[in-house]
Order: C-alpha cells, then sequence, then structure tokens
C-alpha cells in the first residue's frame, strides 16, 4: 500500500495554534485556566466558559492510546484511493481529548483497541508559506 | 382541537412512498411532488388545504424550501427546512404535530426525494476528500467516510461486548428477507451469512453487505389535528410521542457508543407514557447492520451489549419480539441518501394493516426512529411514538 496523501489542513485562526505546532513537530492542545477544561477541536474560546481570556495553547505529550480503528478498504477519494487499506482510528490522548488519526507503519493485525501510540508529522508541501504538517500515530 | 395533550391531539392522515427505485428522468422536485400528490390522495385533502410544507433533501441548501413551495406553487403559513441529515423528516414529524398543536399551521406536509442512484452518487465512501473548510481540517486529512465512522463504532461494540460479524450479518439478513415480502424493494432475493461475510470489506468490521444500498426515491407525509382526522377517509394514526436529540465529540471525551437515540428514545417514551413492551414494531434506520444493533440499545429495547443476540435470536424478524422494518430498511429495499420519511411512513401503513405479505399482524403501536450523520462522528436522533386511534 502506497502512503495517504493527506488533503492540506486549512487553518483558521481559531485553530491556527494546533497547525502551527504541527510545523514544529509538537502536539498543541488548549487548556482553559479557569475550568481546567483541556479541549480538542481547537476553538477561539473555552467551549464550556464561553470566554477567550483564560484560554492557553500547550505542547502535549504526543501519546496516547487507540480508543477505536477501523481499517478502510475501500475510499474513492484523491489521496486515499491509492492508499487502501489504511488504519483510520481515533486515538484518546494522555491529556484526556480524542482525535481523529490514521496509524502508520505497521502490520494492521499488529493495531488493537487499547495499543499506545506515538505521533509523527507528515510535512506538508505547501505554496502558501505556511509550514503545516499531519499528525499521525505509529505505535510505541 | 380535541382534549389530548401534545402531541396526543395531530395525527397522520395520508402517506405515499414513491414506488420508483431509479428515476433517472426526474428531478427531487418532481420526485416530491409525485408523492405530495399521492399522500394528499391518500389523505382525501387537496393542495389548497395545505398551510404548511416541510422539507429537506440532499442539495436543498439556504432557500430550499422556499424554492420547493416555488416549485408546488403553493404559498403556506409555516415553512420548516430544517435540515438534520436522514432523521430530518422523522424531526418534520414531530415539528408539524408542533405547529399544528399551536395554531400555526392545520394541514402540513412533509416532503422528500432525490436522485442518488441515478446521480451515481457515492454515499457511504466518497465525500472524505480535500476541504477549505476549517473544521474539516481534523477530519479530512484522515480519509474519514461514513462507512468509516459506523466501522470504528462497530469495532469499538465488537471490543467491548464481543459482538460477531455473525451477528451483524444477522440484520442484513432479515432486512432482505423482509425485501422478499415488499413488492417495491429494490433487493429481494436471500442471502446468507456466508453472504454477508464474503462480500467485499469495505471498511473493517463492515462488509458491502452490512452496508445500506443507493436507490432514488421519496416520500410524502401529511398531518393535521386528531379533531379533522377523525373526518378524513383514512384512520388516523395518532403521535403519541417525540423526542430530538444531537451527539458529537464535543470537546473530545464523548462515549462512542452512547448515541443520541438514547436521549430522544427516552423522551418519546415518557411523553407517549409507554414502556418498550408497548411497541408491537420498530421501524430503524438501518444505514448499515451496526446501526439497527446500536439504536435498539440506545433506545432501550435491549440493554447494551445485548443486541447481537436479540437479532441473532430472531427478535427483529416479521413475527419476532419486535418486528424492525418490514419493509425491507435501506438495507435492502430503499436508500435515496436520507432515509427517514420511509420510516414514518411505513409504521402508518403497518398500524392501518395496509401492507399484504409483510404485515406484521395487528399492531397498536410503532416506534420509528431516524438516525442523520454519522454515529462515529455526529448525528441527530429523532424519534416518533405512533399509535392507532383509540
Amino acid at each position: 500500500m502506497n502512503a495517504i496523501n493527506h488533503p492540506a489542513p486549512y487553518a483558521s485562526w481559531e485553530t491556527r495554534g494546533y497547525w502551527e505546532g504541527t510545523g514544529r513537530n509538537e502536539l498543541v492542545l488548549q487548556r482553559c485556566r479557569k475550568c481546567t477544561l483541556v479541549q480538542h477541536r481547537p476553538r477561539g474560546l473555552c467551549a464550556h466558559c464561553l470566554e477567550s481570556e483564560h484560554l492557553e495553547h500547550f505542547v502535549g505529550t504526543g501519546e496516547g492510546e487507540i480508543y477505536t480503528f477501523t481499517i478502510t478498504e475501500q475510499n474513492q477519494a484523491r489521496g486515499f484511493a491509492q492508499a487502501c487499506p489504511y488504519i483510520m482510528a481515533y486515538v484518546t490522548l494522555d491529556e484526556g481529548p480524542r482525535i481523529l488519526t490514521v496509524i502508520v507503519d505497521c502490520d494492521p493485525d499488529d493495531v488493537g483497541i487499547g495499543a499506545r501510540v506515538t505521533a509523527k508529522y507528515v510535512k506538508q508541501e505547501r505554496d502558501d508559506g505556511e509550514v503545516f504538517a499531519v499528525p499521525v500515530f505509529e505505535l510505541s | 382541537m380535541s382534549s389530548n395533550p401534545f402531541p396526543m391531539n395531530t395525527a397522520i392522515v395520508g402517506v405515499y412512498e414513491h414506488p420508483s427505485r431509479f428515476s433517472p428522468n426526474k428531478t427531487e422536485f418532481q420526485i416530491m411532488a409525485e408523492c405530495a400528490k399521492g399522500a394528499l390522495d391518500d389523505a382525501g385533502l387537496d393542495r389548497a388545504d395545505v398551510d404548511g410544507l416541510f422539507g429537506a433533501s440532499m442539495s436543498m441548501g439556504m432557500m430550499g424550501i422556499v424554492d420547493l413551495a416555488e416549485y408546488l406553487d403553493v404559498r403556506p403559513d409555516y415553512l420548516d427546512g430544517t435540515n438534520i441529515g436522514g432523521s430530518s423528516f422523522v424531526a418534520h414529524v414531530s415539528h408539524a404535530a408542533a405547529a399544528i398543536h399551536a395554531g400555526l399551521c392545520n394541514v402540513a406536509l412533509v416532503l422528500y426525494g432525490s436522485t442518488a442512484a441515478s446521480n451515481a452518487m457515492a454515499i457511504g465512501t466518497g465525500g472524505a476528500g480535500e476541504s477549505k473548510n476549517p473544521d474539516a481540517a481534523f477530519t479530512s486529512p484522515y480519509g474519514m467516510t461514513t462507512v468509516g465512522s459506523y466501522a470504528m463504532y462497530a469495532n469499538l461494540h465488537m471490543n467491548t461486548y464481543g459482538t460477531t460479524s455473525e451477528q451483524l450479518a444477522e440484520v442484513a439478513i432479515t432486512m432482505r428477507k423482509h425485501a422478499g415480502l415488499n413488492p417495491n424493494a429494490k433487493m429481494r432475493s436471500p442471502i446468507t451469512v456466508d453472504d454477508v461475510l464474503g462480500s467485499r470489506m469495505i471498511s473493517r468490521p463492515l462488509h458491502l453487505l452490512d452496508c445500506c444500498i443507493i436507490s432514488d426515491g421519496g416520500g410524502a407525509v401529511v398531518l393535521t389535528s386528531l379533531e379533522r382526522a377523525r373526518d378524513l377517509p383514512k384512520p388516523p394514526i395518532q403521535l403519541l410521542g417525540c423526542g430530538e436529540a444531537v451527539q458529537h465529540q464535543g470537546v473530545g471525551r464523548s462515549d462512542l457508543l452512547t448515541i443520541a437515540a438514547q436521549q430522544s428514545g427516552d423522551r418519546a417514551f415518557t411523553m407517549a407514557g409507554l414502556d418498550r413492551s408497548d411497541v408491537d414494531l420498530a421501524m430503524i434506520y438501518d444505514s448499515f447492520t451496526i446501526t439497527v444493533l446500536a439504536t435498539l440499545e440506545n433506545l432501550g429495547f435491549c440493554a447494551f451489549g445485548e443486541g447481537g443476540d436479540f437479532v441473532s435470536e430472531g427478535g427483529i424478524s416479521i413475527g419476532g419480539s419486535l418486528p424492525v422494518n418490514p419493509d425491507g430498511g435501506g438495507l435492502s429495499s430503499n436508500h435515496p441518501g436520507m432515509r427517514g420519511i420511509f420510516l414514518v411512513i411505513e409504521a402508518v401503513k403497518q398500524l392501518r394493516q395496509e401492507c399484504d405479505a409483510r404485515q406484521v399482524g395487528d399492531p397498536e403501536v410503532a416506534l420509528a426512529h431516524g438516525t442523520g450523520g454519522t454515529i462515529g462522528d455526529k448525528h441527530s436522533g429523532a424519534t416518533l411514538i405512533l399509535g392507532v386511534d383509540r
């Protein structure tokens, strides 16, 4: 199987901190200093307090475990058709939130729910001056 | 108005399911208009009686309901173009009942039409490509397909409860068996466990035959007050309870196995004052085999983890403890992109005992539950409990 040609992520000002972090090989998360919520996906304010002034970015561990996954054998979309089968998964980060990702560089038979995984970063070829990567995970 | 409380003072008086499964020479709106005619004829009402218009489709966007009113040349007093995915039409029925209850309209028409099959839409395995939506940046780089999100749910269910592919196959087999009794169903030849498990893997653990079909089609539902319904030709089908809910990833911590059906179902049963055991048949949105298990469990027809045994012991067959989708469902009868309206139509026809070979005895209470969106990502749920007028 060939690698996924990940569709380019587009950032808004709300999500820029996350995507800029990926360009530095960091999984950047958001935390509210007022209510201690760690939230993903990123937002311009704390989803619970609905206030922006207490929200901060921090660099997460990039470690977590597989919550569930599927081995996708059919997806006609550009960037994925040639990569089937690929492993799409939800990973529960050690900081709490769950993120959607793909598990790479492994035999699908070795992947299981609960397996420990570590983030790696697939740099994006871009012509807009941004340095973004797509976070994917490999078995720890 | 009758003395019944909401929603029991409203009733469904006309339904129509478009018989076609492939309509390459028709538009969505033409299909909807043909369905409107069919349902109004069924109700013994006229286009001019309609003062509430409800509808959604795969292509109706902003102003879509206004476009539909223009196409039908109607000028209703009440419009609702709510689109929460395939469950929309189940929700439209409760919205229509609320509007009738509030006196905002008297005769409500709910419409759906689609040419998903003749447009060769890739519904389950498409839509995962590039997007300029910053919100999609958290899914589109990972190839999230509709079937893929349901497959992640199925895998978690199997891992948590020991549910098997054979048990999921039982749902597909039962729907096909029911479809064999429905002359309009698209896929009518019986299938076996081996057929399902031997069909092409789409997104593990879901095979081709774990996935709904893609057809064209449409339908319509007409509602009015129970009082007026009693003067119309067909026996009124009373609304007994309704509920809506949403489930999503929130801030990244939601329990994937809990779907919107739990919240909307609890609300509908409480409103109706009924128990699960009072339901004689259930119309459950069967986008995939796993959707039926998830919905049965979340609606409380069986405990979490017991859905697999419930279906493999024949519970959902005609003649079982809770017959599900006697029309053959989206897995075998029709699935034109959004299926919610057919859940309501078949429930009504069953309660009126109009279903010939697939008739489920003489039911008094039917439940319809629609899921819109995807249960492994974000989705809506809408539940209706319907009953014969007593």
